[in-house]
C-alpha cells in the first residue's frame, strides 16, 4: 500500500490530469470491448467468453495491415472489419448450433474457441511479445494541460469511443434497424413470425460485437505490446464492466467502463499490487448492493 | 400421437425401474468404495512405475474437487466459475498452517477445513442469492480476489513464488508422508472417502431436495422450502471437498502456487464435469482421469496444446452434446429399451 503517493496525486493537477487520461484510455478501450459484449448477451442471451480473442484478433490484424500498407486508417479498417468476419463465421458455423442448449455448452462452444483462437495466433505471429510502434501522424509532441501531459493518441482514441457510445446509443433508440434489435432481443419468436430474419440479425449482432472488439484491438495496437493471450485479461475486466454496468445496458458499459478505468489508474498509485482486487471488490460491493448492475433491469 | 403417449410410458416405467433400487444401493457404496480402495492399495504392489503413482495422486486431487463442483453444477444448478478458489484455499491453508505451526497433518487437515468453510459461509451468503449468470460472475470475481490477495499479501504467501521451501511431513499414526507409497495411499484413502460421502450427499433426502431447486426452485420454495439455506449449506459443503482436493495437491506438489487459485482451475473444474458427465455421479471422476491424460498425452506429443484441446473439447460440444458417461448410461438404456420393445 502506497496511499501517500496517491494523496500527492490527489492534490496536484498534473498528477490529477495524467492519471485521469489513463484512466479514461483503460475506460474507453474497455467500453469497445464491454458493448460488443453486453449486446450479444442483450439480444442472443449468450455470454462470449471468446470475446477477448476478438480484441486480441484485432490488434493482430491492425499491426500487419499497418506494416504492409503504413496506413493507420487502413490498420483501423483491417482490424475491426477482419474481427466482424471472424464473428460472423463464428456465430453462423458454430455457435447457433448450441442456442437453447445448456448455459454450459454455450461457455465450453467459447471456452474451445479462446484456446484455438490463442493457439492460432501463436502460430500464425508467433510466441512472443510484439509491438506496432505509434502511427507516424501521431508522432507529435503531447499536449500539456494543467500540468498533465496527454498525447494527441489518446484524444483520438477518447474522441472514437464516445462517437461509437452516441451512434450505438442513438441508432438502437431511433431507427428501424434498432428496434427490430430491441424486438429480437426482447421476443425473438414473435419477431420471427412477423417474417424477420432473426439468423440474420443474430450474426449481424456477433458481427458488430466482433467488429468494436477488433476496433478497440486496433486502437490498442499502438498503446500495447500484443501476446497471444492478451485477450484475456481484457476479457475478465470487460466482464466485470457489463456485470458492474447491467448486462445488456450500453449506458451501463459505458459508466462502469470509466469507474474501473479510474479505479486501475488511481488504484496503481495507491495499491500497486492489488489494482486488479480493488477491481473484483468493486464488483463484489455493486453486485451485493444491486444484484443486476447499476442500470441492469432483472434479465434472468 | 399414440407414439408419442407410447414413448412417455416407458419413460415413465424405466424411470421407476431406476428409482427403485436407489435405496438399499446406499449400502451397496460402502462396499464398492472398500473394493476400489483395496485395488488401489495394491497397485504399488504390482507396478513400480511412480509415473502411474502419481497419476493417480493427481486424478485424486482433481477428482475431489471436479465431483465437489458437479454438486453445485449438476446437482444443484449452481454454474460455479470460482470453485477453483477453495482448491487454492485448501491448498494454501494446509501449507500455511504446516509451515508455521508444525502441527499434526490431520489437526492441520482438520484447521484448514474450518478454515474453508467459515470462508465459503460468508462467500456462499453473499453469492447464492444471485441468479444464474450474476452467480457464475460474482463467484468468478471472489476467485480473482483471492488470487489478487495471495499474490500482493508477499510476506505470508509468497505472492506469484508462491509457498516454497517445502511442506513439512511429520509422521502421525505411523504415517510417514515423505515415503511415496504412504503419500500415494493417504490421497486413495482421502479420495475414496470423499466420494463415498459425496455420494451420501448426493443420494440423501437433501440432496433430492437440491436436484428440485435445480429443476424448479420456485416450486421448491412454494413447498417450503429454503431454497437459499440448501443452496448456501451445499455451497460450503463442496468447498469442503475442492479445499481437500488442495490439501492433497498440497501434499503432492510440497508446496502451493497462485495458479492454485486462478480462474482457469473452475473452468478446467467445469469443463472436466462436461467431459465426464453431469447426470452420473462418476462423470466428474470419468472426466479427471480423461482430461489428465489427454493432458499428459497432447503436451508431449505436440505443442500446439489449446489448438488440439480446443478441437477436442469442441467436439464434445457440437459433436456428442454430453458428457462420456452421459453418452454411455443413456446408449445402455437406448439398448436395453430396443432389447425390450419387441417383446413387450
Amino acid at each position: 500500500m502506497d496511499l501517500d503517493t496517491l494523496f500527492n496525486c490527489l492534490t496536484s493537477s498534473a498528477c490529477l490530469v495524467t492519471q485521469t487520461t489513463s484512466g479514461f484510455i483503460i475506460g474507453m478501450l474497455l467500453f469497445l470491448v464491454a458493448v460488443g459484449l453486453t449486446l450479444i448477451f442483450g439480444v442472443l442471451k449468450v455470454v462470449n467468453f471468446s470475446h477477448g480473442a476478438f480484441y486480441m484478433f484485432g490488434a493482430y490484424f491492425a499491426m500487419s495491415a499497418y506494416q504492409a500498407s503504413g496506413s493507420f486508417i487502413v490498420a483501423l479498417l483491417a482490424g475491426s472489419l477482419g474481427t466482424a468476419i471472424i464473428g460472423l463465421v463464428f456465430e453462423r458455423v458454430f455457435m447457433s448450433r448450441v442456442y437453447g442448449n445448456d448455459v454450459l455448452m454455450q461457455l465450453l462452444v467459447c471456452y474451445a474457441f479462446v484456446l484455438i483462437f490463442d493457439d492460432s495466433v501463436r502460430i500464425i505471429w508467433g510466441p512472443e511479445f510484439k509491438s506496432m510502434g505509434m502511427p507516424t501522424a501521431f508522432q507529435v509532441p503531447p499536449l500539456f494541460i494543467g500540468g498533465g501531459v496527454v498525447p494527441p493518441f489518446y484524444l483520438l482514441l477518447i474522441a472514437v469511443a464516445l462517437a461509437v457510445a452516441a451512434i450505438l446509443g442513438l441508432g438502437l433508440a431511433r431507427t428501424r434497424l434498432g428496434k427490430v434489435i430491441r424486438a429480437a432481443a426482447h421476443n425473438p419468436a414473435m419477431v420471427s413470425s412477423l417474417g424477420i430474419n432473426t439468423g440474420l440479425i443474430y450474426g449481424g449482432v456477433f458481427a458488430l460485437g466482433g467488429l468494436l472488439a477488433g476496433l478497440a484491438g486496433a486502437l490498442a495496437a499502438p498503446v500495447r505490446s500484443l501476446t497471444p493471450g492478451m485477450g484475456f485479461s481484457v476479457l475478465i475486466e470487460s466482464f466485470i464492466v457489463t456485470v458492474i454496468g447491467g448486462m445488456g445496458s450500453i449506458l451501463g458499459a459505458l459508466i462502469g467502463a470509466l469507474l474501473i478505468g479510474l479505479i486501475r489508474a488511481f488504484g496503481s498509485l495507491g495499491f500497486p499490487l492489488f489494482t486488479d482486487g480493488l477491481m473484483y471488490l468493486f464488483m463484489v460491493i455493486v453486485l451485493v448492493v444491486r444484484p443486476t448492475g447499476l442500470f441492469g433491469r432483472d434479465v434472468a | 400421437m399414440t407414439e408419442l403417449r407410447a414413448d412417455s410410458t416407458t419413460d415413465v416405467v424405466s424411470e421407476t425401474r431406476a428409482a427403485a433400487p436407489s435405496r438399499p444401493r446406499r449400502s451397496t457404496d460402502w462396499v464398492i468404495a472398500l473394493v476400489v480402495f483395496a485395488v488401489l492399495a495394491t497397485l504399488p504392489q504390482l507396478t513400480s512405475s511412480k509415473y502411474l503413482l502419481d497419476f493417480v495422486i493427481r486424478c485424486a486431487a482433481f477428482g475431489l474437487f471436479a465431483t465437489s463442483l458437479n454438486l453445485l453444477v449438476g446437482y444443484t444448478g449452481m454454474i460455479s466459475f470460482g470453485h477453483g478458489m477453495f482448491f487454492g484455499l485448501g491448498a494454501y491453508g494446509f501449507g500455511l498452517i504446516m509451515q508455521r505451526t508444525g502441527m499434526p497433518i490431520p489437526l492441520a487437515m482438520l484447521c484448514t477445513l474450518l478454515l474453508t468453510a467459515v470462508v465459503a459461509a460468508g462467500i456462499g451468503a453473499i453469492c447464492v442469492r444471485l441468479k444464474e449468470i450474476y452467480f457464475a460472475f460474482v463467484t468468478l470475481a471472489f476467485q480473482m480476489l483471492i488470487h489478487s490477495l495471495i499474490l500482493s499479501w508477499v510476506p505470508l504467501t509468497g505472492g506469484d513464488q508462491g509457498l516454497r521451501g517445502g511442506i513439512p511431513r511429520p509422521t502421525f499414526l505411523g504415517i510417514d508422508l515423505a515415503n511415496h507409497t504412504h503419500l500415494y495411499m493417504l490421497s486413495c484413502a482421502l479420495l475414496v472417502l470423499g466420494l463415498l460421502l459425496m455420494r451420501q450427499i448426493a443420494q440423501s433426502p437433501f440432496g433430492y431436495t437440491l436436484r428440485m431447486i435445480r429443476d424448479n426452485a420456485t416450486r421448491a420454495s412454494f413447498i417450503g422450502i429454503d431454497v437459499w439455506r440448501a443452496r448456501l449449506t451445499i455451497f460450503v459443503l463442496a468447498a469442503l471437498f475442492a479445499s481437500l482436493g488442495g490439501i492433497v495437491m498440497a501434499l503432492f506438489v510440497s508446496g502451493a502456487y497462485p495458479e492454485f487459485a486462478y480462474w482457469t482451475i473452475s473452468g478446467e473444474g467445469i469443463f472436466i464435469n462436461m467431459l465426464g458427465g453431469v447426470t452420473t455421479f462418476l462423470g466428474p471422476m470419468v472426466g479427471t482421469v480423461v482430461l489428465l491424460l489427454l493432458n499428459d498425452t497432447v503436451t508431449r506429443l505436440t505443442e500446439h496444446y489449446g489448438l488440439v484441446l480446443g478441437i477436442v473439447i469442441l467436439f464434445f460440444a457440437i459433436g456428442l452434446r454430453k458428457g462420456l458417461m452421459d453418452f454411455v448410461v443413456e446408449w445402455i438404456a437406448a439398448r436395453r429399451d430396443n432389447k425390450k420393445g419387441p417383446t413387450t
